[in-house]
């Protein structure tokens, strides 16, 4: 702790630090010589190709994956072509780029994922050189071929090769080259000789960097930065050039007095950098160049890899590991000698608090009258922050709780967040778990992807520790850490379905967001059906298990559930896809022990097929059903004859189904049927369709009383019903004659109040009056009044004694009336007395 | 614009405003301007959720309704279809689309499916080839539409039929989807109870979806204490009687649509001095009908006798009112006057409109025609003469009365009567076929399978039971001042509301002889809530109890249980919420079958 800037190296106004991120567990005998080596950046895998050009069949190269701290997770002998270069995805896969241009895709365990071809013709030219980078569409690869021709990929999960334009003068591979994405548009900067140029989809420009005059000699190493905004060039003359990436500018012109080509040039800053720098490494020497101008030379023993990141430059070696960056600001005040800054006075105070000496107070109240200690509260917390040794963490954030108790409005958030980020960070720094992320890298990374890497990387009980302890939502966290664990589980090969389900449901059991079907797909995709219909069964939605079962071909099942769940689109898609797939006898068995189904299918058919539909239900036996089908066909037809067929056939489903009521309802209809048709065509009328009532209505109002007459008898019209219908036939024809005939054909069956309204209706007072007398006598005073007869109604009324009824006529009384009203007067009171 | 779905004890604003929201989200999912292809059942239903006014917002310049052939023409990016999952509705679209991309290639297609996308339907399109064509294929969830500040319904006019004459569960899958929406809104509903099959297989749903969605528990505090699930069908006879409310007779006479009322427009004319009454308009007058309302808010719910006693102390309030501008004397006053003017004005056209509808229903209330069928009616719910063939059926089947009108009557004998005699049944339907025509056997098989019309199978006849134990006729019932819910039907009380009121006090213990004789089972489940959310009651402050009416509820139904929510010591509210908002006509309607003749 005390000696915190013994690894600082000063350049320009900032340090430098070297920082140990590991010993490395790997035991490399032969070192990193003659090895095709990439590492992914984020702390990411590292890739190891021993001697990649050896071609004997019976010693092939061996491809070996190590995490960051250089544990062993796959080694295999690499039986493909020769590979020209290694490089990692953004998803963490792993590309090996063969010299005939195709580029093998595996993931973190060494297991081939797939492959495609970076195009037919460099087969024949072969490829010279190779650079995986990373561009906002994805991870693309960039190749050159032996025929001097740049072809990209931008991102290789969809692939569209473009081959970019001839560079003019180039004979086999460029002297440097990189790729760079600026503004959306993947270039390619390659220099040949004395030239310099940028290649793009369509042209190939001639281009210097400014301040680099031909005398500098040619450029011989370029690279650029982690976000491609700074370029830096090395000329054969030892020079290095740098500045923005567009070109339109420069930073510094730097002379290194080397003039060999570098092995490896690397960018190393951090955002808000200070003193940006290059680091170049040859073979015993790396040499850390800065914009200022300022060098700080480090020897090295032994070949290493340089890994850029996004706030410095890791440096492997076939030993350890090393971590490389600008000392962040915050530490710088923290620690450098002599500080007075606020967060390096509260570090001193807590130091001596902790020692019990008085001291605490006077270094505090100096922060205090400075108003400064919310602000060395901060500074402790973030420098904290940036430190990879737990010791100097812990002391720096005791420092900041110590200060936080002298402060009321501090707000604590700051504090516990960088708390909880360190123990997972140095969590996942373990060198068994081996991701040596920074406080920034983690930060620009986000959790999210921090708990996917260690899924993919099956660091599942960690994951979910990590979940549980940030108290992330389950259905982010937990719940999507056991769905990847148990999709990795269903495929472990060894193990029986029995044993899997088990030790799936026994982690998984009702975790919320957890999918059972989902996993049981995965197992189905390994080709254990039999596992996935275990699993389907711990799914509680039983909607979810359906659309599986359907691409297993359970389509049994698949109803049964698809039922379960209640969701009648879903049974319908089912029953969809049995019906396409079974002959029409299975079906329709099938459906008949799914009631529910039966009756869905049952519905569809009658809006889209209902030949089916009759069908069904000739298979059920369900005669009432076949007869109403008939009779709604029979409507279909246009021929009467057609149309008496289908009623016929109704009258034997109804007689099957011992309806009698509706056979002989059907059996009348047919006989109407007839006889509208026979009548239409003797007397031109248009009855057929008529219901029974308007038949004869029609009939009426033509004046064929006879065969009205004839249908009333033979289709047993009750009397009431006929004598209305006959009454008001008469009278709206003003048949008065007719009318009065028919009402003495028999005794009214509805009376003959009816016909008094009835005339009454049609304005004929002198016709009304000749029923009045004939109706009953409840009804006299009505009939009477109806008629506007009052004397009539009194006379009625008054015989009756009945009390509502000479009210009735005394409220029609007028005051013209007076001899009437006193009448009646006296009869209610006459009543009334009784 | 929808503050009145607030005012209730549950704010169904909330309900609302989800919806909105998600009706947004997928608006401006189609960036540019759009078209909205209408399936024509969706649009009185989205009234209630969304004006033009917010639609426009998003851009959305033009509205069609979908019918097949091309569409119209308009310059929008994009066209947008609202369809309910239907089969026959993919046809038209598949015909829409391919006779349109002959003549633009640059319009973008989407389908909003109300309320669930479906598989079926995708692969039908698929079928005719244009599922390509669409950018968005995407579900509108709208189970349950607020209509009214303790009024949801789901607006689904078949649900009845589908569920007891087709055995097609749809609706009833939607409703408990909708019903897991509203918890996921207002919590979990920790005590449910039911009666019928339908109620029973919702209340299956609904559990086994909350087992899908555990863990996703969510963590609102219940609002609602009880969900109580009714099936149409325990009760057949109330939506079959004649609404006596306000509201159950402008329903009953006129029909209310999703909340508007159209009504003849004589009595609504303006009349201004000096304008000649020559030009009366033509057009139906239409009026929205809710708790937005002050006075019908009042007047809704009360027995329509006492309507007119209630409108004419409403027009003394306001004239009173507008007196007072004599007594302002102070600018002050004056001011405070003329604030207030507005409201009284809208009071004002409120009394006017009211007061026009009740002559309107009074004029009809007091035909002799009304008069009978009602005594009619009575005469079966209080068991005189069930089992023999009616004589006022049997004279308006000769004149020919509207088929509706004979079929609620001979169906509410049926019921009345646990079924007719075979002789009483053979004859009306020989009656209704022979006088409407022999198509209507279709109907009658319908009416016989679904139960409301059935042939009396035992001599005995639960009906005069239950309608003691439960008191479904009251002889007295208080039309002006209720004290009991009777008052909906003058004298009837609404057998689903009184079963809603034993549940609250004492409890179905209490009758449980007369629920077995309904059908379907009967059961009571909990659902846990978790830790910490176990409502602590204020003193005094009332249960809320959601009670689902599944197959269709009526006006006056409504009504009673509002009754219910205010009586004093009731110590329960209700909020409700159905498939449909029925009345017997169009009940009965949706369960009529009419095959339409080819004319040769």
């Amino acid at each position: 702790m005390s000696l915190m800037t013994a690894n600082w190296n000063p350049l320009g106004e900032a340090f430098y630090r070297k920082t140990e991120l590991y010993e490395m567990s790997w035991n490399l005998r032969e070192g990193l010589k003659d090895s095709l080596l990439s590492a992914a950046p984020y702390g990411g895998p590292i890739a190891v190709l021993r001697e990649p050009h050896r071609r004997s069949p019976r010693s092939r190269p061996q491809l070996e994956i190590y995490s960051a701290s250089g544990v062993s997770i796959a080694s295999f002998p690499w039986k493909s072509g020769p590979v020209i270069h290694l490089g990692w995805t953004v998803t963490d896969e792993l590309l090996c780029v063969q010299e005939d241009g195709s580029v093998l895709i595996y993931d973190l365990f060494g297991s081939f994922k797939r492959h495609f071809s970076m195009g037919q013709e460099v087969v024949q030219s072969q490829v010279l050189e190779a650079k995986v980078f990373h561009s906002p569409y994805g991870t693309g690869v960039a190749i050159v071929t032996g025929s001097s021709r740049f072809t990209l990929a931008t991102n290789i999960d969809d692939l569209k090769l473009r081959r970019l334009p001839e560079v003019p003068g180039l004979q086999g591979k460029p002297s440097s080259w990189l790729v760079l994405t600026q503004d959306r548009q993947t270039k390619v900067l390659l220099s040949n000789g004395p030239e310099f140029f940028i290649l793009d989809n369509t042209s190939c420009t001639s281009v210097c960097p400014p301040g680099l005059g031909p005398h500098y000699g040619n450029i011989i190493h370029m690279c650029v930065s982690f976000n491609y905004k700074y370029l830096s060039v090395f000329t054969d003359s030892g020079h290095l050039w740098t500045g923005p990436s567009h070109l339109q500018d420069s930073l510094s012109l730097v002379d290194t007095k080397k003039t060999s080509r570098p092995e490896q040039m690397v960018w190393c800053r951090r955002p808000k950098s200070q003193e940006p720098a290059v680091i170049l490494m040859w073979d015993h020497l790396l040499l850390v160049v800065g914009v200022c101008g300022e060098t700080i030379q480090f020897p090295v023993d032994d070949p290493c890899a340089l890994v850029g990141e996004l706030d410095g430059v890791r440096i492997i070696s076939s030993t350890h590991q090393d971590f490389l960056q600008e000392v962040p600001l915050v530490c710088q005040d923290m620690f450098k000698i002599a500080s007075m800054a606020p967060g390096a006075l509260l570090l001193e105070a807590h130091r001596e608090y902790q020692k019990s000496s008085q001291k605490a107070d006077e270094y505090l109240r100096e922060i205090k009258e400075q108003r400064m200690l919310g602000e060395a509260v901060i500074q402790c917390v973030e420098a904290a922050a940036h430190e990879y040794d737990t010791s100097t963490q812990k002391a720096l954030l005791r420092a900041a709780s110590f200060g936080k108790c002298f402060l009321t409005d501090q707000s604590p958030d700051q504090f516990v967040e960088t708390c909880r980020e360190l123990r997972v960070l140095n969590a996942v720094r373990e060198a068994s778990v081996g991701l040596p992320l920074t406080h920034a890298q983690f930060k620009q990374m986000t959790l999210q992807v921090l708990i996917d890497r260690l899924v993919y990387r099956q660091f599942y009980p960690l994951a979910i520790e990590i979940c549980r302890y940030l108290k992330i939502p389950d259905y982010q966290g937990v719940s999507c850490v056991l769905k990847h664990w148990a999709s990795r589980k269903v495929q472990q090969k060894d193990l029986s379905d029995e044993a899997i389900a088990h030790a799936v449901c026994s982690k998984v059991g009702d975790t919320p967001g957890v999918s059972y079907a989902q996993i049981a797909a995965k197992a189905y995709e390994c080709g254990r059906s039999e596992l996935a219909i275990k699993l389907l069964d711990f799914e509680a939605r039983s909607g979810d298990q359906v659309p599986l079962l359907l691409r297993m071909k359970r389509s049994h099942l698949a109803l049964t559930k698809a039922v379960e769940s209640g969701d009648t689109d879903q049974i319908y898609t089912v029953v969809t896809v049995l019906k396409n797939e079974m002959n029409r006898g299975d079906f329709f068995m099938t459906l008949r022990n799914q009631p529910v189904a039966l009756s869905l299918y049952r519905q569809f058919c009658k809006l889209q097929e209902l030949e089916t539909l009759k069908d069904l239900y000739n298979q059920d036996d369900d005669h009432q059903e076949l007869a109403n089908y008939y009779i709604a066909a029979s409507y279909r037809e246009k021929r009467l004859e057609t149309r008496l067929s289908q009623l016929q056939n109704a009258v034997d489903e109804f007689n099957r189904a011992k309806n009698d009521f509706s056979a002989k309802a059907t059996e009348d209809e047919m006989r109407l049927l007839r006889l509208q048709r026979k009548l239409d065509d003797e007397k031109g009328l248009r009855l057929l369709g008529l219901s029974l009532q308007d038949t004869m209505e029609t009939l009426l109002s033509s004046g064929l009383h006879k065969q009205a007459d004839q249908i009333y008898r033979d289709f047993k019209v009750p009397d009431k019903r006929y004598w209305w219908l006959k009454l008001k036939s008469l009278a709206e024809k003003s048949e008065w004659e007719e009318l009065e005939k028919f009402s003495k054909s028999k005794k009214s069956p509805i009376g003959y109040l009816a016909f008094v309204e009835v005339c009454m209706k049609h304005n004929n007072t002198f016709e009304a009056k000749k029923y009045v007398s004939r109706v009953t006598a409840e009804q006299k005073v009505k009939s009477h009044l109806a008629v506007g007869d009052l004397e009539g109604a009194a006379e009625a009324a008054i015989e009756r004694r009945n009390d509502a009824e000479i009210g009735a006529v005394l409220s029609r009384c007028s005051t013209t009336d007076r001899l009437l009203i006193d009448r009646l007067n006296r009869a209610r009171a006459a009543t009334q007395r009784k | 614009m929808a503050a009145h779905l607030s005012y209730g004890r549950v704010n169904l604003n909330i309900l609302r405003e989800a919806v909105r929201r998600e009706l947004r989200e997928f608006l401006d999912k189609c960036a540019g301007t759009k078209a909205i292809v209408w399936d024509e059942y969706l649009t009185g239903p989205f009234g209630l959720i969304a004006q033009y006014s917010l639609l426009k917002e998003h851009e959305v310049e033009k509205m069609f309704t979908l019918k097949s052939g091309r569409l119209p023409a308009a310059d929008v990016k994009n066209i947008i279809f609202f369809v309910r999952p239907k089969l026959e509705l993919m046809d038209i679209i598949a015909e829409n689309v391919f006779s349109e991309d002959k003549l633009h290639s640059s319009r973008d297609f989407h389908i909003l499916f109300v309320p669930r996308r479906s598989m079926l339907c995708e692969q039908r399109l698929k079928e005719q080839g244009v599922l390509g064509s669409f950018v968005n294929i995407e579900e509108y969830i709208l189970d349950l539409i607020p209509f009214d500040g303790d009024l949801l319904s789901m607006e689904y006019e078949s649900a009845f039929r589908e569920c007891y004459l087709e055995n097609d569960q749809t609706s009833l899958y939607h409703t408990a989807k909708g019903l897991m929406t509203l918890q996921a809104l207002y919590g979990t509903i920790p005590q449910i109870y039911g009666k019928g099959e339908c109620a029973r297989h919702v209340a299956n749903m609904m559990l086994r979806m909350k087992r899908e969605f555990a863990g996703s528990q969510n963590q609102i505090l219940p609002v609602f204490d009880t969900l109580l699930l009714l099936d149409r069908n325990i009760d057949l006879l109330t939506p079959l009687a004649t609404q006596l409310t306000y509201e159950g007779l402008i329903d009953e006479i006129y029909g209310i649509n999703n909340g508007y009322v159209k009504l003849p427009p004589e009595k609504f004319a303006q009349k201004k001095q000096g304008e000649s009454s020559k030009d009366l308009p033509t057009d139906p007058k239409k009026l929205q009908l809710n708790s937005a309302e002050e006075l019908y808010a009042e007047i809704r719910d009360k027995n329509f006798n006492a309507v007119g006693a209630a409108l004419s102390k409403k027009a003394k309030i306001i004239s009173a009112a507008f007196e007072e501008r004599h007594n302002a004397k102070t600018v002050g006053e004056i001011k405070q006057f003329v604030s207030q003017l507005p409201h009284m004005q809208a009071a004002r056209t409120s009394l006017a409109n009211h007061t026009s509808v009740a002559e309107l229903i009074k004029d009809i209330t007091t035909s002799e025609a009304f008069f009978d069928n009602l005594t009619v009616q009575q005469e079966f719910m209080t068991g005189v003469d069930t089992d023999k063939v009616n004589t006022y059926i049997e004279d308006c089947i000769a004149q020919k009365d509207p088929l509706i009108k004979i079929l609620r009557l001979v169906c509410m004998q049926s019921v009345c009567n646990n079924g007719l005699k075979q002789k009483v049944l053979d004859y009306y339907k020989r009656e209704i076929l022979q006088t409407y025509g022999f198509e209507h056997i279709l109907t009658l098989n319908n009416l016989e399978k679904s139960g409301l019309l059935k042939l009396q199978t035992s001599s005995r006849n639960n009906y005069p039971t239950i309608r003691k134990t439960l008191k479904l006729w009251m002889e007295d019932a208080n039309e002006q001042n209720p004290n009991d819910i009777s008052y909906v039907y003058s004298g009837y009380a609404p057998l689903s509301i009184r079963l809603t009121q034993f549940l609250a006090r004492p409890g179905w213990r209490s009758i449980e002889e007369v629920l077995k004789m309904l059908p379907g089972p009967l059961f009571e489940e909990r659902q846990q809530l978790p830790a910490g959310l176990h409502k602590k009651r204020q003193q005094g402050e009332n249960r809320i109890t959601l009670v689902f009416f599944l197959g269709g509820v009526t006006y006056a139904e409504i009504a009673a249980l509002r009754f219910l929510s205010q009586m004093e010591d009731g110590g329960m509210e209700y909020v409700i919420a159905t498939t449909k908002l029925i009345n017997g006509t169009t009940w009965i309607k949706s369960l009529m079958d009419k095959p339409k003749p080819k004319t040769p």
